[in-house]
């Protein structure tokens, strides 16, 4: 039965090629603007690490001056940043299972062979749990290993892929020199094709970049003072006269992440950090009254930092109203459509349709349209996402990939669409009495 | 005008003439509110920068070898560029304008950080640049009152941020909002810490670094070259040269010294148009959004006008064949879309205004002006009349006899 309802289906929108062509575009234009915006916005708000999203915390503390707050137009917030010194005490806590430091810096990089031209490098000075806590996938070597004194060695260095691509042509390249800004490094790991969407780790810069090339144990550039190349925001009148004074200033510059394995986990550390918190203010530090703490997880940190732009925001807001256009637009088509097939209708219902036979057969015309609808929308969708990213110069080459689910989502949604569009014009064409339109033939 | 079987004839059949209303509705709130969006992202792209944007070329330089010397290499960097046919000016600054990038300080107009209560006295947040001799130059900004930094004033400074130096420059915008007078040359300005400096000139207006922030014209200029061994150069050119300079460059700057790196050698407009693609794009995307929704909604209209008139054949035909003109039933169809239009569009006011107000509050975006609304509702009525065209004509040409024929 329902291949024949599909075959007249079909018969019925060739009769009707112009309405019914009509009908397949306002569906496909209003699924294709859409599926656009609801693909930006997806990739945009995605969590980057599903499994372990709830496990992982960036901290931030309240060690901004007196009175405060950090930033006076949303005093909510806390500096997002933390100062080198408390990041160095927060590493040599055992409260967390895990925790990180990090800040980003640019290094010139010389390969060993000659014929390949000096290059930029950007820079992750960090500590070794960085890679297991963010699950940083590893195709040769691994982070590098710390001595009985738990120091990192001097001269380690891990590279990206694509580094790696670049000056080693893909080899295993570890125990290979590079040398960065003339300071020779052993590469001691090659990190994988790892891109995680948004870039939350580190959700200051660039949401949405390039990882870093190398990544450097942190403790070394306290000797090799390279500058940070991150935001930094200073308060307080202690002098600065070298990298040490820097390094111990109220500057906030440091990211830093905590993994803490379960909610208890994470209220003995919070109350850990307010301990330390009241510790630092014995010595003068954190003048804030109340100085707050905050740890916040995978989701919580991209929403406090706005990863999804308020213009993709209002965006979505528009493509589900032009959506509700598009379906207006197909009722009224429909039920122009099936107005005209009242004849028919009563001439079936006559020969012993009944109405619910009748019904479903309008409606599997209906779900044929949307369908229709729904793959046109999906080739709309395509070049509407080639074109957010051409018109925002290559920035969203990540975020334009519809997945598996995203078109899934998207036909059934058109098909979703289309039948409830459908419902009251179909509802309508069954209401017809037979009779009334016997007599006119 | 026969305005009264119309709407009776409406009322017979409300559906698809509700159908079109809200159709209407949704579009104009729509396209009121992407309009006034648009517009505001023009406005602000279009701004005055006070700069020479489209003769301006910036380029990245990176010592890296042990031989780097940061001062013999910048003078040697601005020797060169100096000397190539057409350009006016350059000079090395460690963050450009316009490109989202550069650092801002507090400064005050008194020595003191709290008065004798304890209460914080009042201090501007300015863009800061260190630039020389020929940075107003380099930048094409017009000096509106003082002097410009003497070359002895000029010093390679040892540390990011240095000390704060005896003479600054500011654009007229802050000298108002921190001496609350234009008329500052000659006056103190003071740093975070309480160091002293000479306003010696006010540049007539200038835009800073971050197109969002809503005091891109507070800007500091202090004479100096920041620490290697990164360094950013501004270059500007006579008009027409910028190509020819940017090719030079090229060629010849990266061979002139292997201890540092050239980069990024562009024309200034293209940072700037970074700086900008956040609205640039939404600009584009809301464009499309509102063309394809007037082409949805009058296609729309174009499909039920077509259909109408097909099902009112014989009526049409009726009404001909008893005397009723071609410009009668043309008329017929455009009064009654003027109709549904004109509802549609009162109850688009509402939602025009309604999906501001979600704006406004969710997202920090403006009040809508009420220009906007007088406008959407023009544009409709032509819209819907321009949609209702072709059926209507169509309708028109219906011979009197096709009445006669099927009854």
């Amino acid at each position: 039965m329902f291949a024949y309802y599909v075959r007249l289906a079909l018969k019925s929108i060739r009769r009707n090629a112009v309405l019914s062509s009509l009908m397949v575009s306002a569906i496909g234009i209003g699924i294709g603007a859409c599926m656009t915006v609801i693909t930006v916005y997806y990739m945009m708000s995605s969590n980057p690490i599903p499994h372990k999203s709830e496990r992982l915390f960036a901290v931030q503390l309240e060690s901004w001056e007196a009175p405060g707050p950090y930033d006076l137009d949303n005093p909510e917030l806390l500096p997002e940043l933390i100062t080198y010194r408390d990041a160095m005490n927060l590493l040599q806590s055992d409260v967390a299972d895990r925790s990180t430091a990090m800040y980003e810096s640019v290094f010139t990089l010389e390969p060993e062979n000659p014929d390949i031209n000096p290059m930029l490098a950007i820079g992750r000075f960090t500590t070794a749990d960085f890679f297991s806590m963010f699950e940083v996938p590893f195709l040769y070597g691994g982070p590098w290993a710390l001595d009985g004194n738990g120091n990192p060695p001097e001269d380690a260095a891990v590279i990206n892929f694509e580094t790696n691509e670049t000056v080693f042509g893909g080899e295993n390249s570890v125990g290979r020199t590079i040398s960065l800004d003339n300071r020779e490094f052993t590469v001691v790991g090659v990190i994988d094709q790892w891109q995680p969407t948004p870039k939350y780790y580190t959700a200051h810069n660039d949401d949405f970049g390039q990882t870093d090339d190398v990544f450097l144990p942190i403790v070394i550039n306290e000797s090799w003072e390279k500058q940070n190349f991150g935001n930094t925001n200073c308060w307080g009148d202690t002098p600065m006269n070298s990298f040490g004074d820097f390094l111990n200033s109220e500057c906030v510059w440091v990211e830093f992440w905590a993994e803490l394995s379960s909610p208890d986990k994470r209220a003995e550390y919070e109350s850990w950090l307010q301990g330390y918190v009241a510790e630092q203010k014995q010595l003068g530090r954190f003048p804030i009254e109340n100085a707050r703490v905050q740890v916040s997880d995978v989701m919580e940190w991209l929403e406090i930092n706005r990863v999804v732009s308020e213009d993709v925001r209002v965006l979505l807001g528009l493509a589900f109203m032009f959506l509700a256009v598009c379906l207006l637009n197909t009722v009224a088509l429909l039920l122009a459509k099936f107005s005209g097939k009242a004849p028919r209708v009563g001439l079936r219902r006559a020969l012993g349709a009944s109405k619910a036979s009748i019904f479903r057969q309008n409606l599997v015309e209906v779900g044929v349209i949307g369908l229709a609808g729904g793959a046109f929308g999906l080739l709309l969708a395509w070049l509407g996402l080639r074109g957010v990213n051409a018109v925002n110069m290559g920035r969203y080459d990540r975020l334009v990939d519809m997945d598996w689910q995203l078109v899934s989502f998207a036909l059934l949604m058109s098909i979703a669409a289309a039948i409830v569009a459908g419902l009251y014009p179909t509802w309508r064409v069954c209401q017809v009495p037979p009779a009334t339109y016997l007599k006119t033939q | 005008m026969e305005f009264r079987p119309i709407v009776s004839a409406l009322l017979r059949n409300k559906t698809g003439a509700v159908l079109v209303v809200l159709q209407i509705a949704i579009t104009m709130a729509v396209i009121v509110n992407a309009v006034f969006i648009i517009n505001q992202r023009l406005e602000k792209m279009n701004r005055d920068s006070g700069m020479d944007i489209d003769n301006m070329i910036a380029f990245q330089s990176w010592g890296f070898r042990d031989d780097y010397n940061h001062e013999t290499h910048t003078r040697e960097n601005i020797d060169f560029v100096n000397s190539i046919p057409g350009v006016i000016a350059v000079t090395p600054s460690a963050s450009l304008p316009l490109s989202n990038g550069g650092s801002a300080n507090d400064f005050r107009v008194t020595p003191e950080r709290f008065d004798a209560d304890g209460n914080q006295l009042p201090n501007v947040n300015a863009n800061t640049y260190y630039l020389t001799e020929q940075g107003l130059d380099a930048l094409g900004v017009e000096l509106a009152a003082g002097r410009n930094f003497y070359a002895e004033e000029v010093n390679y400074l040892e540390r990011r941020g240095g000390i704060f130096p005896p003479v600054v420059m500011m654009t007229r915008d802050l000298a108002k909002k921190a001496f609350g007078t234009e008329d500052a040359v000659g006056k103190t300005f003071y740093d975070f810490f309480g160091n002293p400096a000479e306003v010696i000139g006010l540049i007539e207006h200038m835009q800073g670094a971050w197109v969002n922030w809503d005091e891109l014209t507070n800007i500091v200029i202090m004479p100096g070259v920041q620490p290697g061994p990164f360094l950013r150069y501004i270059v500007r050119t006579e008009p027409g040269m910028r190509d020819e300079v940017i090719a030079t460059l090229e060629e010849q700057l990266p061979k002139l010294n292997r201890s540092r790196m050239i980069r990024r050698i562009e024309p200034y407009t293209d940072i700037v148009a970074r700086a900008y693609s956040a609205d640039h794009s939404m600009t584009v995307l809301l464009i499309t959004t509102v063309i394809l929704l007037i082409s949805i909604t009058s296609l729309g209209i174009v499909g039920l006008a077509s259909f109408a008139v097909r099902q009112r054949t014989k009526q049409i035909g009726t009404r001909r064949a008893i005397g009723a003109t071609r410009l009668h039933i043309m008329r017929y169809f455009m009064v009654e879309n003027w109709i549904v239009t004109t509802t549609g569009i009162a109850l688009g006011i509402v939602l025009s205004i309604g999906f501001n107000v979600w704006l406004v509050d969710t997202y920090s975006l403006a009040r809508l002006d009420w220009e906007y609304i007088p406008f959407g509702v023009v544009a409709l009525w032509i819209l819907g009349q321009l949609a209702v065209l072709m059926p209507a004509v169509r309708a028109s040409n219906i011979a009197p006899a096709i009445a006669t024929r099927t009854v």
